[in-house]
């Protein structure tokens, strides 16, 4: 019988029951596999709502083909025992002398639909002997759908436009869609979520009012990178081991030797009200080509085209640009980074005001509950950590560095002598780390970056409620 | 930032109160440091040498304490105990004084031959100390940490410690040939010459970071006492003829160095935070220090100097009352004096009412100006209770044109398809040279001097390494992949400041089983179509012309020229190129320079 017949016979069956049927029960009336019936009830299904289905599974005891035999003819040991002959044997060749087929009674139970008439005991005895099997049937409750009909016509899958221009869309059934299946994704380019993170910062800085500086040179000076910002030429990080210098060019060919020379003075001897650090200063060491360790050295650069304009006007700089350290690496250091800095210079800033602009920074991030702490840069004092309380790990975590630049950093430069510069920098890896929940930094950063990722990321809306930490699904 | 570990019991004993971990954290963080961790020895060897290393290990409660980098009177317990005492007012600050012994005074001679090597030396002794175990492991610990930190690994200043009462003044510190110097070293049991003892100290895991500050002089430093006893050979060892015990009563502390400054205040550090346990507390005994040039000197020097800080400027830098005429948020010059005060800076007011005079003692080597003393009344203050306040700072915003460019230009190129990568300005030499088919002296690439790995060699002179590598690693992505990146390459060139240059370049590849020229060729002319530049040689526009290159399959290039000048190259990647990078499909690339299209 092919399977829209069977499909018929269902729906008049059903049409006539009260309420629903067992698809095993009709295979059973109709005499035919259960199979074909599942067939049926799957092909009305995909119609749509003309059937309703349920699966159900019940569970039966089975014979074995070998369990079959032994119900039939009985147990082997009974088979043995009625081989005797008649006259019997010899009492040496016999142990028994009567017996009852106790198995093939159970079997029988079990074959005429009564196996709960059976212990645990016993069932699970004859199912080790392999004469029972516990066997699962599905079967399906079938009963009416909310559009009912026995007579079934094939479903239109898409609109044509002939059905447009012929109006037959009117007359025609329509194959309801799958609306939990997932779309097909648009062909498209991706931005770089790391990328999309700088966007935003760039953004909120232009939104507070602030200059985006220069940055465009990855090589610095030792000079610019250090000495301009008063950090003494023995400072660690100084070192080899913390620095990338370069062996060509191994120096810069060009310093402002007139601001180099109010350098040297204030490192060596001190002076605008300083006590220096009093040291033998070194132009050599000042000379050294370095890939740039901070931002700040191109701070400092700005700064000091700032000091050489008369009359002195209020600034407001930032930048995000990369960084090197020549630094050992793990999940989450590289030798290169993007460090965010902002910079303000005006006549008397404070402290408050630090973190007043600090305060209206992180809101634009999204963070609110910040909390500063004394620090030490060698180039900023008073400085201050900013940490902020994160809501997933129940601590304060820090978020940024900060400070008022030192008055032998800038006075140096010919700043004017009530002129502050307030600054702050933080990494852009961290933050976007945290938003996008990436563990592992060289998945984000570098030619190893996982692609699927870059493909996946949403918009970077950096104020907006973090959704919850990813599970393991990414891979 | 150096990290100090103290026992928490030993701590808070000396402290006179126990603070539960929070409650010391939280006063940690007041004061601007940071309780790191809360560990044991037991848990520190378990943790680094595994459980059964660690069976016999102590489990006092070690905290670990981060100090700032220009705190060295926080360097050691006592230190912390001291600052953190006077911080909450529960003591006063001591003062340290220096005084003329009874009978001789120490004198130490500096001989001309430490010129070229470590000129400098410094010293002074602690009479009559008591150690006990715990303050004995503090005065080795405590040199150590300044040996990492201030001094520089030793490199600056090196500090020996003797048992007074086993030598003999005075003593000399001179130079002399290695193969001169003999003495039995700490931990030994035997005599060595300096030559033998740099090469043991080769393979010694603490030593050898030491040895290259000396390794390749002709002479090396030495002191002797006056019967030739080898009291050390800085910056290396000391004798273990005069070495201190628990038991020792009288040290002889020498510092020796390449920094003058640093090594006064070196000395100065380790006598005020060890003449606590003297028996005229905090009173250290002067030693004399002769110079080649026949001038003498004493110290330690113990100088306290005394700044002049109007009230006001202090009001002012904190911004305790700037925005606000109420005196409410003022600090009056007297709870400004005491603030100070409390950061172990005795102040008063002077003068008309509003100066402030400020001791800074010889463990406040930290502060050389005025900002340092303000920052610390906005710590005493609380950097917490400040009123925050925006600045009246009125500025128009620009943007750096290149990157305004860059911005406009990467969303475009992400809507036409392309997939935006982020990669290493840094790469190794064969990335940019033998992986591409050029010879590395034609790239003009800067060389790094000290890499730790290949991979930090050179900064990239094309950003195409870096993208090909990026698909190398997304093998398993479905084809074809579109990439691209602006970003900045470097280039070699005299005529800036530093000797090099960035450029701002723009680089797009696509991978597929096909070359897909074609599909690079038209990304060119929707790039040109985007900057407004036209097709054709005249009036600006842009135009490509066959070229070639060791990068590109024979045939399959073309340099691109606009608005008058060549710009960059495309084409199809010569297969060489393709399996260098581990790739197996055809590619074509495109690159140029954006700058000048500003």
């Amino acid at each position: 019988m092919a399977d829209g017949q069977v499909a018929e016979l269902l729906l008049r069956r059903l049409e006539a029951s009260d309420g629903g049927l067992d698809s095993a029960e009709l295979a059973a009336e109709l005499g035919m596999e259960h199979q074909a019936v599942v067939g049926a009830v799957k092909s009305l299904q995909a119609l749509g709502e003309v059937i309703e289905a349920e699966l159900r599974s019940t569970k039966h005891w089975e014979l074995t083909a070998e369990g079959e035999e032994i119900a039939r003819e009985g147990s082997h040991e009974a088979r043995v025992f009625r081989s005797i002959p008649p006259e019997g044997l010899a009492q040496s060749e016999l142990m028994v002398d009567s017996m009852e087929d106790e198995v093939q009674r159970r079997l029988q139970l079990v074959r005429g639909g009564q196996a709960e008439k059976l212990g645990e005991k016993e069932r699970s005895e004859l199912r080790k002997r392999k004469l029972l099997a516990e066997v699962t049937l599905k079967t399906y409750w079938v009963s009416k759908g909310s559009a009912f009909s026995t007579s079934i016509s094939k479903q239109e899958t898409e609109l044509s436009p002939e059905m447009i221009s012929s109006g037959s869309w009117r007359d025609r059934p329509f194959k309801p869609y799958n609306f939990l299946a997932h779309g097909v994704l648009p062909d498209s380019g991706h931005l770089h979520p790391l990328l999309k993170v700088r966007s935003q910062f760039r953004q909120i800085f232009l939104e507070m009012g602030f200059t985006e500086m220069p940055t465009d040179n990855f090589i610095e000076s030792s000079f610019w990178n250090f000495d301009a910002l008063f950090q003494p030429q023995q400072h660690p990080a100084r070192d080899q081991h913390d620095t990338f210098f370069l062996r060509d060019p191994a120096e810069a060919l060009q310093l402002p030797m007139d601001y180099v020379q109010r350098v040297k003075r204030t490192h060596s001897q001190g002076g605008y009200g300083s006590q220096g650090y009093k040291y033998n200063w070194k132009l050599d060491e000042a000379r050294k080509n370095l890939l740039r360790t901070h931002t700040t050295s191109a701070s400092a650069r700005a700064l000091y085209r700032l000091a050489q304009k008369k009359p002195f006007t209020p600034v407001k700089y930032f930048s995000i640009d990369r960084v090197f350290r020549n630094e050992t690496l793990d999940a989450t250091h590289l030798a290169e980074f993007h460090q965010i800095e902002g910079v303000v210079a005006d006549h008397g800033l404070t402290l408050g005001h630090l973190m007043g602009v600090l305060r209206e920074f992180f809101t634009k991030l999204g963070i609110t509950q910040l909390r500063f702490k004394p620090a030490y840069n060698p180039y900023t004092e008073p400085s201050m950590e900013v940490f902020s309380y994160h809501q997933g790990l129940k601590k304060w975590v820090e978020v940024g560095n900060s400070g008022v630049f030192r008055p032998e950093m800038l006075l140096p430069m010919g700043l004017p002598e009530n002129v502050s510069v307030i600054a702050w920098g933080l990494s852009l890896e961290r933050p976007t780390m945290i938003k996008y929940g990436i563990n592992n930094i060289r998945e984000l950063v570098g030619h190893k970056v996982n692609l699927q990722m870059v493909y996946d990321s949403p918009l970077c809306r950096l104020d907006a409620e973090p959704r919850p930490p990813p599970t393991q699904e990414a891979a | 930032m150096p990290t100090v570990s103290v026992k928490r019991d030993l701590l808070f004993q000396a402290l006179g109160r126990t603070y539960t971990d929070e409650e010391f954290d939280e006063l940690c963080f007041e004061f601007g440091l940071e309780l790191d961790e809360i560990t044991s020895e037991k848990e520190i060897i378990s943790k680094e040498q595994g459980n059964v290393k660690a069976a016999g290990a102590s489990d006092v409660v070690l905290y670990k304490i981060d100090v700032p980098a220009n705190r060295y009177d926080l360097l050691c317990l006592e230190g912390l105990v001291r600052g953190l005492q006077v911080f909450k007012e529960r003591i006063k600050a001591p003062v340290y004084k220096r005084v003329m012994p009874d009978g001789k005074i120490q004198k130490l001679i500096i001989t001309e031959e430490t010129a070229k090597i470590r000129p400098f030396a410094v010293a002074a002794v602690l009479r009559n100390i008591k150690f006990t175990k715990d303050r004995y492991d503090s005065f080795i610990e405590l040199q150590e940490k300044l040996h990492q930190n201030i001094c520089r690994k030793r490199a600056l200043v090196a500090i020996g410690t003797h048992d007074l009462d086993t030598l003999s003044g005075p003593f000399t510190y001179t130079a002399k040939r290695p193969s001169d110097i003999k003495f039995k070293p700490l931990n030994k049991t035997k005599e060595y010459t300096a030559c033998e003892l740099m090469n043991i100290y080769k393979t010694d895991n603490h030593l050898k970071h030491y040895l290259h500050i000396i390794e390749n002089k002709p002479l090396y430093p030495v002191i002797y006492d006056s019967n030739g006893v080898v009291l050390s050979m800085p910056p290396i060892i000391n004798g273990d003829h005069s070495r201190i015990t628990v038991n020792t009563r009288n040290i002889f502390i020498e510092c020796t160095g390449t920094d003058f400054t640093k090594a006064k205040i070196v000395l100065d550090i380790i006598v005020t935070m060890f003449s606590e346990y003297c028996e005229n507390q905090f009173t250290v005994e002067a030693a004399e220090v002769v110079f080649p040039n026949g001038k003498s000197h004493t110290f330690p020097e113990l100088a306290y100097r005394k700044e002049m800080v109007r009230a006001d400027l202090i009001n002012k830098k904190v911004g305790i009352s700037l925005w606000f005429v109420h005196s409410f948020f003022r600090e009056t010059p007297e709870n400004l004096a005491k603030l100070l005060t409390r950061m172990y800076l005795k102040s008063e007011v002077i003068g008309d009412g509003n100066q402030i005079e400020i001791e800074i003692p010889p463990t406040r080597a930290d502060i050389i100006h005025a900002c340092d003393i303000v920052e610390d009344a906005a710590i005493a203050y609380g950097y917490n209770n400040i009123q925050m306040t925006l600045p009246k700072t009125y500025t128009i915003a620009n943007q750096f044109p290149l990157n305004k460019l860059t911005e406009l230009l990467r969303h475009d190129m992400a809507a036409a398809g392309f997939t935006e990568a982020l990669t290493f300005a840094l790469c190794s030499q064969e990335d940019i040279a033998d992986k591409l088919g050029v010879d590395i002296s034609a790239t003009k690439a800067v060389h790094i001097s000290n890499p730790k790995t290949a991979e930090f060699q050179v900064a990239r002179t094309t950003l195409l390494p870096g993208l090909l590598k990026t698909i190398a690693a997304n093998r398993k992505m479905p084809l074809p992949l579109k990439l691209f990146e602006i970003s900045d390459i470097v280039i070699k060139d005299s005529n800036t400041d530093v000797g090099a240059k960035n450029y701002r370049h723009l680089c797009a590849v696509y991978y597929n089983k096909n070359p897909g020229f074609e599909i690079i060729h038209g990304l060119l002319d929707r790039i040109m179509q985007l900057l407004d530049v036209p097709p054709g040689e005249d009036k600006g526009g842009y135009v490509i012309k066959a070229s070639e290159g060791p990068a590109f399959f024979p045939g399959r290039c073309a340099e691109i020229f606009a608005r008058g000048q060549s710009v960059g190259k495309l084409g199809v990647l010569h297969p060489d190129v393709i399996t260098k990078f581990e790739l197996t499909m055809p590619c074509s690339s495109l690159e140029i320079n954006v700058g000048p299209f500003l």
